[in-house]
């Protein structure tokens, strides 16, 4: 019996079939996409936290409400994304608490700090884009609402990147100050970018597994390489100079070659010793603290009308 | 009349910007997911009256002032939002109940400068109104569910509206510009609002089963930018890195 729903299921995503939240599925395929999906809904809400601290600092009423206009967009995100998730059978309660308490992980580029203002263009082109790299591939991902919340979050995501770039393009192409500035924030955040796409394929935990069930569709190296190669050019029309001065053009490639990750400090800074790990969680559980009471007025409010409704 | 109505818009657009960036304080602080996004909504309506308001003061000015120079290059003596606004975000209750009191002036407010005969005022009141009504509807349903909540969340409002209180009479004050701007027909003479606005709060709290302060005090000055210690720290950090590069493009 169960060998007949696990062939059938396996013929579904063989055929390109999206598995859907009421069909049969593996045990190992339905926890793997917990971690998956709530991992990115996470990332989305901890995401909030290095941008959120630039908007009262914004120098510009037009940048303070595109940036206001983003981090909200981000929100979003992560309340469809843990939407998503809870058709798996988690509750977002749950969730939030494997988030608070280590068990679930985020993106650990939020793990760095955003210093200055230009940061906040940084991670809009440059994580931004890296996600998007990311989620692109994921608009083909079996399970059918992860893959619809993809294609409606890639849009968004394109948006914020080009506003990233754009930020960027106003710095590097205005005083000496503001092109440091740009400078100094591609070189920070570059290299964390390029880690977001995880350990190489042979080292990567997941990569075996959810490519055979079509959770994810390409490797890590493979989407790496994909964002390496379109933000070469995109640092060069800045005029900013290259943080890898390996980064050169193969033409029997067709690829741009780049100089080897900092592997320790990928590992490093996902083992807590990022600059902003302890604080961002704390953040998010004093937060959650802070609006216990909240929820409690709402919820006995709520129960309240339902009873004098009832009487 | 033209730098009165320039005055006008620059105070307006100053109510707007300091509200706008304490519900902005809320990112990412909020309860929980779902009233971050919302606040940050609130937020946004707000910076964006500040712009269309400052936008047009800045037209008035013709000395080739834009919104930001407004924003970013005038001293908290020279703001002159009304206190209310200014106030440090407190707790969730003292957030929501600032907006109950300011979102039912505001409903009272916007459809009178919508009439106003200064086209760009009335067009930017017309585009406030429907943000208000949806202010409203949340600040009036939170209001209720602390109310009628738990003791914790009965107490916590009833701390709001006893601070509160007594910065809410300043909105209805008008000095020599504003009454002559409202004789005019430019203006709103915000004195003639009163009686309505506090049946409206009376009605909501009596609902909420709030009681309203009979304690009569009132703290006054922000239209002559006699502020409250906060402002001086709100500008501190929202011109910071504005100021720290004067002169550029961002």
């Amino acid at each position: 019996m169960s060998e007949d729903l696990e062939a059938k299921f396996l013929r579904k995503i063989e055929g390109e079939e999206k598995i859907e939240p009421k069909d049969w599925m593996p045990d190992g395929y339905c926890k793997n996409l917990i971690r998956q999906i709530s991992q990115h809904a996470h990332s989305e809400v901890i995401g909030m936290q290095p941008e959120g601290n630039w908007i009262t600092r914004a120098p510009s009423l037009r940048r303070k409400a595109v940036l206001l206009a983003k981090v909200q967009d981000e929100g979003g995100h992560g309340l469809y994304l843990y939407s998503a998730t809870e058709t798996l059978g988690i509750s977002r309660d749950e969730m939030i608490h494997a988030l608070q308490t280590g068990e679930a992980k985020y993106a650990s580029i939020f793990n760095y700090p955003a210093q200055t203002w230009a940061d906040v263009g940084a991670i809009g082109w440059l994580v931004d884009g890296a996600a998007i790299v990311n989620q692109v591939s994921l608009q083909r991902t079996s399970y059918g609402p992860y893959a619809r919340g993809m294609v409606r979050i890639c849009k968004e995501e394109s948006f914020h990147q080009r506003q990233g770039y754009e930020l960027m393009l106003v710095l590097a192409r205005g005083s000496d100050d503001q092109k440091a500035l740009a400078q100094d924030a591609l070189n920070r955040f570059y290299w964390p970018s390029l880690m977001m796409f995880g350990p190489h394929d042979a080292e990567s935990a997941h990569t075996a597994k959810s490519m055979q069930w079509k959770i994810k569709r390409q490797s890590n190296d493979e989407l790496r390489q994909k964002f390496i190669d379109q933000t070469a050019p995109q640092i060069d029309f800045l005029g900013l100079d290259h943080p890898d001065p390996e980064c050169k053009w193969n033409e029997e490639r067709g690829h741009y070659d780049n100089g080897e990750i900092d592997w320790d400090e990928f590992y490093d800074v996902i083992n807590g010793n990022g600059h902003c790990n302890r604080q961002r969680i704390e953040h998010h559980v004093r937060a959650h603290r802070e609006g216990e009471w909240v929820r409690a007025a709402m919820q006995t409010y709520e129960a309240r009308k339902k009873k004098a409704k009832a009487a | 009349m033209k730098a009165k109505i320039l005055e006008y818009s620059t105070r307006l657009g100053d109510d707007s910007l300091v509200l706008g960036h304490r519900l902005s304080e809320w990112c990412s602080n909020a309860p929980f997911l779902e009233e971050d996004l919302a606040l940050i909504n609130v937020a946004l309506d707000y910076i964006g009256r500040a712009r269309m308001f400052y936008g047009y003061a800045a037209e008035l000015s013709a000395d080739g002032r834009n919104e930001d120079d407004f924003a970013f290059m005038r001293d908290q003596r020279e703001f002159s939002n009304l206190l209310i606004h200014e106030l440090p975000k407190g707790d969730f209750a003292f957030t929501m109940l600032r907006q109950l009191f300011i979102d039912l002036f505001n409903s009272l407010f916007l459809p009178r400068l919508a009439e106003s005969s200064d086209k760009t005022l009335a067009a930017i009141a017309a585009k406030a109104i429907k943000e208000t009504r949806y202010h409203l509807r949340r600040s009036h349903e939170w209001t209720l569910r602390f109310g009628l909540g738990t003791d914790e969340s009965r107490e916590r409002a009833q701390r709001a509206i006893d601070q509160l209180w007594g910065y809410t009479h300043e909105m209805f004050d008008l000095d020599a510009l504003e009454s002559e701007l409202a004789e005019a027909g430019i203006g709103v003479d915000s004195g003639a609002l009163k009686t309505e606005w506090e049946q409206q709060v009376s009605a909501i709290l009596t609902e909420a089963e709030l009681e309203q302060p009979g304690e009569q005090w009132a703290v006054k000055g922000g239209r002559e930018g006699y502020h409250t210690e906060n402002l001086g720290q709100l500008l501190n950090e929202m011109q910071s890195v504005h100021r720290a590069y004067p002169g550029l493009e961002w």
